[in-house]
C-alpha cells in the first residue's frame, strides 16, 4: 500500500492549489450534485463553469480518495489517450474514468494500488527523461509515442512489465467508462451513449428492441431503480 | 465436541440445482428432510442489472464458501497444478441455478448409448483410444418421465420437436420422444434470432428456439421474462428464472417437512461400524454440528461431491467414502464449450436487451445426428447463437484486425460496431478418459486447512476434431446470415474448472468402474445417494443441469418408494 513519495517530484506544484475539495466548493456555491466538467479543464477549474457569478481564477482540484495530485495528472492524461476526447465526442476523461479507478483503488482494487503508484511514476519518469516535461504536459503525439513504448516493454520501472501495466489501465479505463455510474465513472452516461446503449431498465418490450436506435436512453443507474436501493435510514 | 441434532429421515448436502429439486419428491412422500446449504438466502433485491459487480467482480460467486476451495488444475501429470482466482459455482439456497444461463436441455437418445451405438454403426475401433466411456445403465425412455416432472415443477419454456413420435420442425427434430409439450412456449424470438433462423433454413439446417428454465409467460405466481438482460451472471430481479430457490424449495417448505439450514459448511459424511452412512458433520460459524440421518444425499457440485467423499475416511473406507473401488474422482471431464466463432455484421443487431437463453440452436451437427462414416471422430456439437450484450463487454469486442486496441481509431471502431458482433456458443461431446481425473491436491488447502480438489485433465483428439469441425459449420452459418468478418478462437487443451463438470462419482451397473448404481445410490454404501452431474458418464452436446435435475428427482423418488429397504437395511 506504500505511496511512492517520489511520484510527486518535478510535477506541477500542488501547493499552488487550495486544499478544498471540489465537493466542498460546489456546496459553498449551492450546486452540489451539479455536474459540469469542461473537457478543456480536466482537473483544475472543475467547478468554475457552474459556479454562479464565479470567476475562472480559483484553481480547484477534484477530490481523490487515494491518488496523489501528481499521479492523478499522469493517469488522467493516459486515460485521455486510451479513449480520447475527439471529433467523435467525449471520452474517458469526460466520463471520469479516473474517479472510478481512484475509488476502486481504495477498495476492490486496493491490491493494485502500489502497481499504479509505480507504473505512473515510471511513465512520468520516462517523460522527464525524454522531454524534460511531465507526461501530462506532453503533446498528444508525444504521449502516444511514449505509451506505445510502454505497451511494447521498451520502458522499464514497472512492477511486472509495461505491457501488463498498460493492459491493466486499459481494462480499468473500459470499466470506468462503461460501468454503472454508481461506481463513479460513466458520468452523464457518456460511456453508454458512446456505444448507443440505451441504458439499464427493468424490462424491454419487443417494440423497444425493434426500435432500439430510437429508444430514449433510460438515464439511470441500476441503483436508481427503487427495487435495488435500500431505504434511507429514517426516511428520505 | 459436536452438537448433535435430532435425527432426521434424510439429510441433503447442498440445496442448489439438484438438492433443491430432490427435496420436493422426498417431502411429498412424507419424509422429514434437513437441507444443509453452505450459502444463504438471496432475494430479487440482490440481483441488480450491474455488469461490473456480476461479470467483472463475480458477485455473487465471490462472496461464498466455494471461492475458498477453488480447484487447482493441470493438463496432465507432467505439469504443476495452478489455482484459478474464482470458482465457477456459487453457494446460496438455489445455488448456481440462481445465476446460470438456464438453458434446460434433455440429452439425445445417442448420449445414453455411445458405446453400443458407435459400435453398431461404425465399429468398436471408432471409440477413441484411452476413453473410459460406457453406456448408461438405462435409456432416455427411462429418464423421460423425470425430465417431464422437472420441466413442469420448475417451469421450462420451449417447443417440442418430438411428442410421442410426432415430429415438429419448429422444435428439435433430433430429440427423443417426449410425453407432452413444454409447459410454456419458448422465449420470444428477436430480429437477430429470426435472421439467424432464416439463414440456417437456407442452408437446409433445422433451427429452433432452445429450451430455458425461464418463464416465458406467467407461471404460477411468477411473471414471465422481462428481457432486461444481465442474467448471464446474475439472478433474476423478477424471479422469472426458474431457479430452485423460487420453485421446488419453497414448494417443499410448504409441507413443513423441510428444514433449511443455511451457512452450513459440510466437513464429512460419518459412517457407523457397519460401513453405513449415519449422518453429516458440518460447521456453522464456530460451532461443529452433527446431523444424524437414516439416509444421506450428497448434492453439491461435481468438485465438491468427490472432495467430500475423499475427505470422509474411516476404517471401512481408508481411501474415502464409497471409494474402495478407487473410482471416486475417475471419469472426470468438463464440457468443451470454448473455441467460439465471432462474427461482425454490417448493421446493428439490436441485442442490448437479450439474454443467453434467448437464442437459436442447430442440432444437425451434434451427437450422431449426421453420418460419421467419413469423419474421424464421434459425437459433435450443438451450435447456439443468442441475444446478450452489455456495455463493458461490448467495448471489449474484438477489432477483427481493423483497428488498434486504443486511441481515436479504436474509439471510432467500437462506436460503430458495439451492436454488430455476435459470438457463438458451441457445446461439444466430451468423453471421459483414463488419464483425466480428480483427486485431493497434495499441498493447496482451503481456509479451514482442508485440501482442495486437483483437476488433472485435458481435451483429447476427439474433442479437438469436433471443435474444428463445428467451427467450420458455425462460420458457414454466420456467413450465410451476412457476416462480413469472422474470428475463430483457439481450440484449447486444458480442462480447467467449469460449471459443466461431470464425473467423479459415475453411475453404472459395474461396481468396479462406477461409484453409484443405476438408482444413484453408492455401490459400497447403500444408504448414500449422490446427485448432480458427477454421476453422468457422458455430456452430450448441451447444458447438463436439466439432466442432473431429472436424475436427482429419479433418485429421490426411488428412495421414497424403497424407503424401508434403503433406510433400515
Amino acid at each position: 500500500m506504500a505511496n511512492n513519495k517520489n511520484s510527486t517530484r518535478n510535477t506541477s506544484d500542488p501547493s499552488t492549489a487550495p486544499r478544498f475539495s471540489r465537493r466542498a466548493l460546489l456546496k459553498q456555491a449551492g450546486v452540489v450534485g451539479a455536474v459540469a466538467l469542461g473537457s478543456s479543464a480536466p482537473l483544475a477549474n472543475a467547478a468554475s463553469g457552474s459556479r454562479p457569478g464565479g470567476s475562472n481564477s480559483i484553481p480547484v482540484r477534484e477530490a481523490f480518495e487515494t491518488l496523489t495530485a501528481a499521479e492523478s495528472e499522469t493517469l488522467d492524461a493516459v486515460l485521455d489517450r486510451i479513449l480520447p476526447s475527439d471529433g467523435n465526442g467525449p471520452g474517458a476523461r469526460e466520463a471520469r474514468a479516473i474517479q472510478f479507478i481512484d475509488h476502486a483503488l481504495a477498495g476492490y482494487l486496493a491490491s493494485q494500488r502500489n502497481t499504479y503508484a509505480i507504473g505512473l511514476l515510471a511513465i512520468d519518469t520516462a517523460a522527464q527523461a525524454q522531454h524534460g516535461t511531465p507526461f501530462h504536459l506532453l503533446t498528444p503525439a508525444q504521449q502516444d509515442t511514449l505509451l506505445k513504448a510502454v505497451e511494447s516493454n521498451e520502458i522499464g520501472g514497472f512492477e511486472g512489465s509495461g505491457s501488463s501495466f498498460f493492459s491493466m489501465v486499459r481494462n480499468h479505463t473500459i470499466d470506468g467508462t462503461f460501468s454503472d455510474p454508481y461506481y463513479g465513472g460513466n458520468r452523464d452516461y457518456i460511456g453508454w451513449d458512446m456505444l448507443g446503449y440505451p441504458g439499464v431498465r427493468m424490462g424491454a418490450s419487443p417494440d423497444d428492441v425493434r426500435n432500439e436506435e430510437n429508444l430514449a436512453p433510460s438515464r439511470q443507474s441500476a441503483y436508481d431503480l427503487p427495487h435495488f436501493t435500500k431505504d434511507p435510514v429514517g426516511g428520505a | 465436541m459436536a452438537t448433535e441434532m435430532q435425527k432426521t429421515d434424510v439429510v441433503v448436502i447442498g440445496l442448489g440445482a439438484v438438492g433443491g429439486v430432490a427435496v420436493l419428491p422426498l417431502v411429498s412422500a412424507g419424509l422429514r428432510v434437513v437441507g444443509l446449504e453452505a450459502g444463504s438466502w438471496l432475494s430479487t433485491r440482490d440481483f441488480a442489472p450491474d455488469e461490473l459487480r456480476n461479470n467483472t467482480r463475480d458477485w455473487p460467486q465471490s462472496v461464498q464458501k466455494a471461492n475458498h476451495e477453488v480447484p487447482t488444475s493441470r493438463a496432465n501429470e507432467s505439469e504443476a497444478a495452478t489455482q484459478a482466482s474464482g470458482h465457477p459455482m456459487m453457494n446460496a439456497v438455489g445455488g448456481t441455478s440462481l445465476h446460470y444461463w438456464a438453458q434446460s436441455w434433455r440429452l439425445n437418445p445417442w448420449d445414453f448409448k455411445v458405446v453400443s451405438e458407435t459400435t453398431r454403426r461404425y465399429g468398436a475401433n471408432r471409440l477413441p483410444a484411452g476413453s473410459t466411456v460406457e453406456d448408461w445403465p438405462f435409456a432416455l425412455e427411462d429418464l423421460e418421465p423425470f425430465y417431464d416432472k422437472v420441466e413442469y415443477a420448475l417451469g421450462v419454456s420451449g417447443i417440442a420437436g418430438n411428442v410421442q413420435g410426432r415430429l415438429n420442425s419448429a422444435g428439435n427434430i433430433f430429440e427423443g420422444p417426449r410425453a407432452r409439450e413444454y409447459p410454456m412456449p419458448p422465449l420470444r424470438s428477436s430480429g437477430f434470432t429470426d435472421m439467424m433462423s432464416d439463414a440456417a433454413r437456407r442452408l437446409g439446417w433445422h433451427p429452433f428456439q432452445g429450451p430455458a428454465a425461464i418463464a416465458s409467460q406467467v407461471y404460477g405466481t411468477r411473471p414471465g421474462c422481462l428481457y432486461h438482460g444481465f442474467c448471464d451472471r446474475g439472478g433474476c430481479h423478477v424471479s422469472a428464472k426458474s431457479s430452485t430457490a423460487v420453485t421446488t424449495i419453497p414448494e417443499a417448505m410448504k409441507s413443513g417437512l423441510l428444514d433449511v439450514v443455511t451457512h452450513a459448511r459440510v466437513m464429512e459424511i460419518v459412517t457407523d461400524s457397519n460401513g453405513r452412512a449415519k449422518g453429516v458433520q458440518y460447521q456453522r460459524g464456530n460451532e461443529t454440528i452433527f446431523q444424524p440421518a437414516d439416509v444421506v444425499l450428497l448434492a453439491s457440485h461435481t468438485y465438491e461431491n468427490s472432495r467430500i467423499l475423499l475427505l470422509s475416511k474411516s476404517g471401512d473406507f481408508p481411501n474415502g467414502l464409497a471409494n474402495n473401488s478407487g473410482q471416486v474422482g475417475r471419469h472426470y471431464f468438463s464440457h468443451h464449450q470454448g473455441a467460439p466463432v465471432t462474427a461482425l455484421f454490417p448493421h446493428n443487431l439490436h441485442n442490448w436487451y437479450g439474454l443467453p437463453a434467448q437464442g437459436v440452436a442447430i442440432d444437425n451437427w451434434a451427437d450422431d445426428n449426421f453420418d460419421h462414416s467419413d469423419v474421424d471422430f464421434i459425437g459433435g456439437g450443438n451450435l447456439w447463437v443468442h441475444t446478450n450484450r452489455r456495455p463493458m463487454s461490448a467495448a471489449r469486442m474484438s477489432t477483427f484486425g481493423k483497428a488498434p486496441g486504443w486511441g481515436s481509431d479504436w474509439k471510432a471502431f467500437i462506436m460503430q460496431n458495439a451492436d454488430r458482433t455476435n459470438s457463438s456458443y458451441i457445446q461439444k461431446t466430451t468423453l471421459p478418459y483414463e488419464s483425466n481425473y480428480l483427486d485431493l491436491d497434495p499441498t493447496v488447502k482451503d481456509r479451514l486447512g482442508v485440501p482442495v480438489i486437483r483437476i488433472t485433465a485435458e481435451y483429447k483428439e476427439n474433442e479437438l476434431k469436433i471443435a474444428a469441425f463445428t467451427q467450420d459449420k458455425m462460420e458457414q452459418w454466420f456467413r450465410e446470415a451476412g457476416a462480413v468478418e469472422i474470428l475463430r478462437s483457439g481450440l484449447g487443451r486444458s480442462m480447467g474448472p467449469s460449471t459443466h463438470a461431470y464425473g467423479g462419482t459415475r453411475m453404472g451397473n459395474n461396481p468396479r468402474t462406477n461409484v453409484v448404481d443405476s438408482t444413484g445410490f453408492a455401490h459400497e454404501v447403500p444408504n448414500l445417494g449422490v446427485l448432480g452431474a458427477s454421476v453422468m458418464g457422458t455430456s452430450g452436446a448441451r447444458n447438463p443441469t436439466l439432466t442432473a435435475q431429472a436424475l436427482a428427482w429419479r433418485t429421490a423418488e426411488h428412495l421414497a418408494q424403497n424407503w424401508r429397504r434403503i433406510a433400515d437395511a
